[in-house]
């Protein structure tokens, strides 16, 4: 049990992507460990997303390895992908829930499809998962009638339906309400205090993201610039880490997109 | 000189990117027949496409083949009655919607009407991260999204070719026999004296089955294959329409030649 | 759970009218449903010229047709047509002498073969032959008789 305390759950070694001749990732190394809050925090398009579906599998890089739980999971044959991706949930950005059947489906769905319960063990379960997200009431709506932060619970609530060791969140606060963002920083925090869920956050929402995590990794420019515990960021003497953290305009990422000199540019024209 | 470069660098890239495309088309072709036995497991998958795929465009196939057949009679009867020959009316209609118009229509309404919805239900599942989510949820998105539509097109296409000839007859019936005056008994024994089962209806038959493979393949391939943004939808099914209409009349030409040719 | 069987009840309609579309092209419209070939009995007929005559050619007696053609091969010894009938069973008392001529229906029609009941007391089985027959009337032949009697009496 401690030995596997104390191996990473997600590994990441000298990890290379790129898309068309944009690089995304250029030699990027992680420890992600096991039952805490991990933030990856960046700002828009540096590839937070890209990063979760590497770790998921659904991505090959170009170079370097990602283990999850020990096992290398580009080298997998597809059955052990698809075991493995059992214990791993995901939260997507848009709740990704399948629009054709009702809350209750959707959150029955891995179960229908992974497990042989029987019809009254699965309705309790999937129940028991929806009171967690505290949406128990909402069983019987369709996801087109459900608000964005709402569609992201029961999303929630579907990715823990297997009880997987890990869950992954894709900019979970992006566009919500300041109250659903309490209640999914509240429910982030909880399922992995209670149900001991390792949690990989991905975010730019700062505070927010500070507030709930036990370790950050920032990333930049293909790279990871700075780790550490939110309070260490926050003190951090890097330029970069600060103007983030602390949303300044202008810094070493400059409010201006690179471009000619103005004065030449106006009478160019 | 440098522009005469451009031009090659450009045309070697179009022409790669198009091999890919169509590596990736059959690839995906491979991977949806190969889910074969999903269906077989979960037979409720494909009855469901049946009903939106199939049961759904009952209605637009039906119509359109009644008025197909009104049109085949009326201009069937003035060409035929100027050499004497409205006998053969019957054979004519009968012909022209068994051997091509069945099929060929059929699957061009098909691609308009089935074949678009389901590039933008793939496409918008895959803009909207479903199928990402199917697939971290360890659950094949290929053998349970596509699979299913992919056979319930195969199978709808023939059906629905079917009725459309049955109700093109039915109109060239009504046309001629009902408001031209050409005689009942006249109509169906010519046409079945001339109209040939294995020649004419298991071909006709299999054309459909061709073209109902080649339609959804088509129609699945560019959802799966969009750009995840709304122009990239509309774009796709777009081509979903195009290059449907220019498969199933490609493809007729060569059946036909096959088929018909000696 | 009635949503789930409403569907299936009309994709099970879809199906069922689907196949009798199918079998409704295959009844009504073709052949299938009138005579058809294999059922009967077979006889052969020579002529010494069949003109247009096709395979699946029809066979009528007195304007009622009775079978159809299903085979035209060429006897290198003779240098005859030989064409196989099939005769509909149901009509197996054509006496063995009847007449077999190849008819055109209309002046553009299609050709076909007209039997001319005979008098004999034996009727037609199975592999038996016709022995009177007379060929299809090519065009050019007509014309060319017609002009050779008018010239003939032209000379007288």
């Amino acid at each position: 049990m401690s030995v596997q305390d104390e191996t990473p759950l997600v590994k990441i070694r000298n990890l290379h992507f790129s898309r068309g001749n944009k690089v995304i990732f250029d030699g990027v190394d992680m420890d992600i460990p096991r039952r805490k809050v991990t933030a990856i925090m960046g700002p828009s398009g540096t590839g937070k997303t890209t990063l979760l579906k590497l770790i998921g599998g659904q991505l090959r890089p170009e170079q370097g390895t990602v283990e999850v739980d020990g096992e290398d999971i580009h080298s997998l044959n597809t059955k052990a992908l698809y075991k493995l991706r059992m214990r791993m949930g995901m939260l997507f950005q848009s709740g990704a829930l399948l629009t054709d059947i009702s809350v209750f489906e959707n959150v029955a769905y891995p179960l229908r499809e992974h497990t042989d319960l029987s019809s009254s063990m699965l309705r309790k379960l999937v129940l028991m998962k929806l009171e967690a997200v505290g949406l128990r009431g909402a069983r019987d709506m369709m996801p087109s009638e459900l608000s964005g932060g709402m569609a992201r619970r029961v999303a929630l609530a579907r990715a823990i339906a297997l009880d997987p060791m890990m869950i992954m969140y894709d900019e979970p606060f992006t566009g919500q309400d300041p109250i659903s963002m309490g209640v999914l920083v509240k429910l982030i925090r909880s399922l992995n205090d209670a149900a001991h869920i390792s949690s990989i956050v991905v975010s730019h929402d700062v505070q927010e993201t500070l507030e709930i995590a036990d370790q950050v990794f920032v990333i930049s420019n293909g790279k990871v610039v700075e780790s550490g515990s939110p309070n260490e960021l926050a003190v951090s003497k890097l330029d970069w880490t600060q103007q983030f953290v602390k949303g300044l305009p202008d810094g070493p990422v400059p409010f201006h997109y690179p471009a000619d000199d103005l004065n030449e540019d106006l009478l160019n024209s | 000189m440098r522009v005469i470069m451009d031009y090659f660098v450009n045309l070697g890239r179009k022409v790669i990117a198009a091999l890919e495309k169509t590596g990736r088309g059959h690839m995906l072709f491979v991977k949806m027949v190969a889910g074969f036995d999903e269906i077989l497991r979960r037979p409720s998958l494909l009855i469901r496409q049946l009903f939106y795929i199939g049961v759904l465009s009952v209605l637009l196939i039906s119509l359109s083949g009644f008025f197909v057949g009104m049109v085949l009679g009326l201009q069937g009867f003035y060409t035929l009655s100027q050499f004497g020959a409205e006998a053969s009316l019957g054979v004519m209609v009968a012909a022209s919607l068994v051997r091509e118009l069945g099929p060929v229509v059929t699957a061009l309404l098909f691609a308009g009407r089935a074949g678009s919805a389901l590039t933008a239900e793939i496409g918008l599942m895959k803009a909207t991260e479903q199928l990402s989510g199917l697939e971290m949820m360890a659950v094949n998105p290929v053998r349970r999204v596509l699979t299913p539509r992919m056979f319930g097109g195969i199978v709808s296409m023939p059906l629905l070719a079917a009725m459309f000839s049955m109700f093109g007859v039915l109109g060239g019936w009504f046309v001629g026999v009902g408001l031209l005056g050409v005689d009942d008994g006249t109509y169906w024994s010519q046409m079945q004296g001339k109209i040939d089962l294995h020649e004419d209806i298991y071909n006709g038959v299999i054309k459909s089955v061709v073209f109902g493979v080649v339609c959804t393949w088509i129609a699945l391939f560019e959802g799966f294959d969009s750009t995840p943004t709304s122009e990239g939808l509309s774009r796709a099914t777009t081509r979903t329409v195009v290059h449907s209409a220019f498969a199933i009349l490609g493809l007729d030409f060569i059946l036909t030649a096959m088929m018909f040719g000696e | 759970m009635t949503q789930s069987r409403n569907l299936e009840f009309m994709v099970g309609i879809f199906v069922a009218a689907g196949i009798v579309a199918l079998f409704f092209l295959a009844l009504q419209v073709s052949n299938l449903g009138t005579v058809s070939a294999g059922e009967g009995y077979n006889v052969e007929a020579r002529f010494d010229n069949i003109g247009g005559i096709k395979v699946k050619a029809p066979v009528t007696m007195a304007g009622v047709k009775v079978g159809q053609v299903t085979g035209i091969t060429f006897d290198k010894e003779t240098f005859e047509a030989v064409v196989t009938l099939n005769i509909d069973g149901q009509y197996d008392q054509i006496p063995d002498d009847t007449f077999a001529k190849i008819f055109t229906a209309g002046l553009l029609g299609e050709q076909y073969i007209g039997l001319d009941a005979g008098g004999s007391d034996l009727y037609l089985e199975e592999g038996g032959r016709l022995q009177l027959t007379q060929s299809a009337l090519v065009l050019e032949e007509v014309i060319g008789q017609f002009l050779f009697s008018k010239a003939q009496e032209g000379a007288e």
